[in-house]
């Protein structure tokens, strides 16, 4: 009933989605997990105090997954990104990828942003692309732009190649971002709110291009949204985080639930759940699911 | 059942006042209707030519024309109104002047031994900005000495450090040289700086979600992210170089011999030859006007305007 399958362990992703040379390769035969978030406390410094963003978050991702951490502003589920992607370390616990503790930023996790501004204005749409293949050294020039039209046409953006940044619309621009970030091959994607600017009905679209994409590539991704039905259509599994500090509420499956079937008595028991969890909290949780639209 | 959103009559009130309405106002009910896309005929798909006097006016190069065309007759009228050459010659016996000197005279030389120190002292003050402005982005302890360092001689005007250069230097192109780096070095270094500091978190982000550290990390993404700033401090580096190498000629003389733009403007005053001093002066005036012009508009239309970060 579900339009989009779950992962299965025969169905490998296309060879274009590895890395090359097996750098970074994903974990094989789905035994371990790709991602392990360990106890991970994360706080930042603004001039005077410390704050903490999460709180003791556990979570494992595995190969293929469309992980999703949902949670109201303030829950610290896109810091908790941001650690995963190295641009913050965590004050306690640990976060590793592939059993390696994560360093620094690195392009074997590709972010996507929610900003627009994402995008280098200075190159054009496959100038963009290429770019982050060819800094990191892992692809030649040549391999680069072979990949680049290659992920350009799977974003339907195939007659945008010359085009520069400034002169594409958000949804267009996001699209990009995205060919950006999978053309990398990278053994995860981060994504960051990242249909949260676009209006409803290209958000709509950018999902279903989202699922299909994955339906593919089986890529792994870990997704941050604060919109509950966002987060089940896309999602195989939510991590439902608590606000200030973000805590783990709950793991939640949700790989059956797609488009399809989004006006189902189980999508909108699911939803019912979820909504109940965001908003039981104290009372300046409730907030929560006010901005929450599809 | 008579329908409840019956349009009542309603009383006339103000709309800008947000009273309750005790009325309880409702819109009329207004039939519904759905409606193919019609041909767009000839309505829709207008292209109309433009007048001739809109496309000649689009073009910079004329409207600014007209500006200069419009300056000069001024000039012209107000001079001959004055009739003291020797004061204020006219618009044409300095054009006279002018071509004479540069066909005929040392203008051409001065020009090119002005603009040659000009462009070294702009040069080496362009790079050492860069230098020190990357430093400040990359560690505390440059940014601590960068900003020090501006906030220290920024206000200091170039030309002060000219005894001083005189003696370290003797008389020569290296004085002036020095001198000019200090002009440029800290107005564009400021407008790096600052360049730098505005790029967005996440462009940051992006970049070094590619890997890039340190200097590739500077030179690919924060110097084109920040090259409105860069260029707008390159145009000001520009201007700082021109003044302080016009007044270190006309404090110190003679650069390597033969003497600069501003040694014959000082030559031509002492002559009371005003009308050449009207032509060294409008000789900086059309160097800066095809340097604005040319180079730095080409450099734009090539850059930030072709990226869409300026309009």
């Amino acid at each position: 009933m579900s339009g989009v399958p779950k992962a299965s362990v025969t169905h490998a992703g296309p060879a274009i989605m590895q890395p090359p040379e097996g750098r970074a390769a994903p974990v094989g035969d789905g035994v371990g997990p790709l991602l392990a978030v360990r106890g991970a406390t994360l706080q930042y410094k603004s001039k005077n105090l410390v704050v903490t963003a999460a709180y003791r978050v556990d979570f494992q991702v595995f190969p293929a997954d469309r992980f999703i951490l949902l949670g109201p502003s303030g829950c610290g589920k896109s810091t908790l990104l941001k650690a995963v992607g190295g641009f913050l370390k965590p004050a306690h616990g640990s976060i590793e990828l592939n059993g390696k503790p994560i360093g620094g930023p690195g392009p074997d996790r590709m972010m996507v942003f929610q900003e627009f501004d994402q995008l280098l204005p200075w190159k054009t749409v496959l100038g963009n692309i290429i770019f982050p293949m060819t800094c990191s050294g892992r692809f030649t020039k040549a391999e680069a732009k072979e990949r680049a039209l290659v992920f350009l046409e799977k974003v339907h953006l195939g007659k945008f190649a010359h085009a520069y940044p400034h002169t594409l619309s958000g949804g267009m621009k996001q699209r990009v971002a995205i060919a950006r970030a999978m053309a990398m091959g990278p053994a995860i994607l981060l994504m960051d709110e990242p249909f949260a600017a676009l209006d409803a009905l290209t958000r709509l679209r950018m999902q279903e291009e989202l699922l299909q994409l994955w339906d593919e590539l089986r890529f792994t991704v870990v997704f941050v949204t604060h919109s509950i039905a966002e987060a089940i259509i896309l999602g195989s599994r939510i991590l439902v985080l608590s606000p200030h500090p973000g805590q783990v509420r709950a793991e939640l499956n949700a790989h059956e639930f797609s488009h399809e079937n989004q006006e189902s008595p189980e999508f909108h028991r699911l939803h019912r759940r979820i909504h109940a969890m965001l908003f039981s909290g104290p009372p300046d949780a409730a907030q929560a699911g006010a901005d929450d639209e599809t | 059942m008579p329908c409840c959103f019956q349009a009542r009559p309603t009383r006339r009130k103000p709309v800008l006042t947000m009273r309750p309405d005790t009325t309880r106002t409702t819109p009329p009910v207004r039939a519904e209707f759905e409606r193919a896309p019609g041909a767009l005929g000839d309505v829709g798909a207008i292209t109309r030519e433009r007048s001739r006097w809109q496309r000649l006016t689009d073009r910079p190069a004329i409207r600014r024309g007209f500006i200069l065309l419009a300056l000069a007759i001024l000039w012209q009228v107000y001079a001959s109104r004055l009739h003291n050459p020797l004061l204020f010659p006219s618009f044409t016996s300095a054009m006279v002047a002018w071509w004479r000197a540069l066909v005929f005279g040392p203008l051409l030389l001065r020009a090119w031994n002005s603009v040659s120190t000009l462009l070294i002292g702009y040069g080496i003050g362009i790079v050492l900005a860069l230098a020190l402005t990357t430093t400040a982005v990359l560690s505390r302890i440059g940014e601590d000495f960068l900003s020090t360092l501006t906030a220290m001689f920024s206000p200091l005007p170039a030309i002060a450090l000219l005894p001083l250069a005189l003696i370290w230097f003797g008389l020569g192109k290296a004085s002036i040289i020095f001198v000019l780096v200090h002009a440029v070095l800290w107005a564009v270094a400021v407008n790096v700086l600052a360049g730098f500091v505005s790029v967005s978190d996440t462009l940051r982000m992006a970049g070094r979600n590619c890997g890039l550290r340190g200097w590739r990390y500077v030179m690919r993404i924060l110097v084109p992210a920040a090259s409105p700033a860069i260029l707008a401090g390159l145009k000001v580096g520009w201007m700082f170089a021109w003044r302080t190498e016009i007044a270190a000629e006309l404090v110190f003389g003679a650069t390597s011999g033969s003497g600069g733009i501003g040694w014959y403007i000082f030559e031509n005053q002492n002559d009371l030859q005003t009308a050449a001093v009207f032509g060294g002066l409008l000789t900086v005036i059309v160097i800066g006007l095809l340097v604005e012009g040319l180079v730095f508009r080409t450099i734009e239309l090539q850059t930030v305007r072709k990226w869409g970060m300026q309009r």
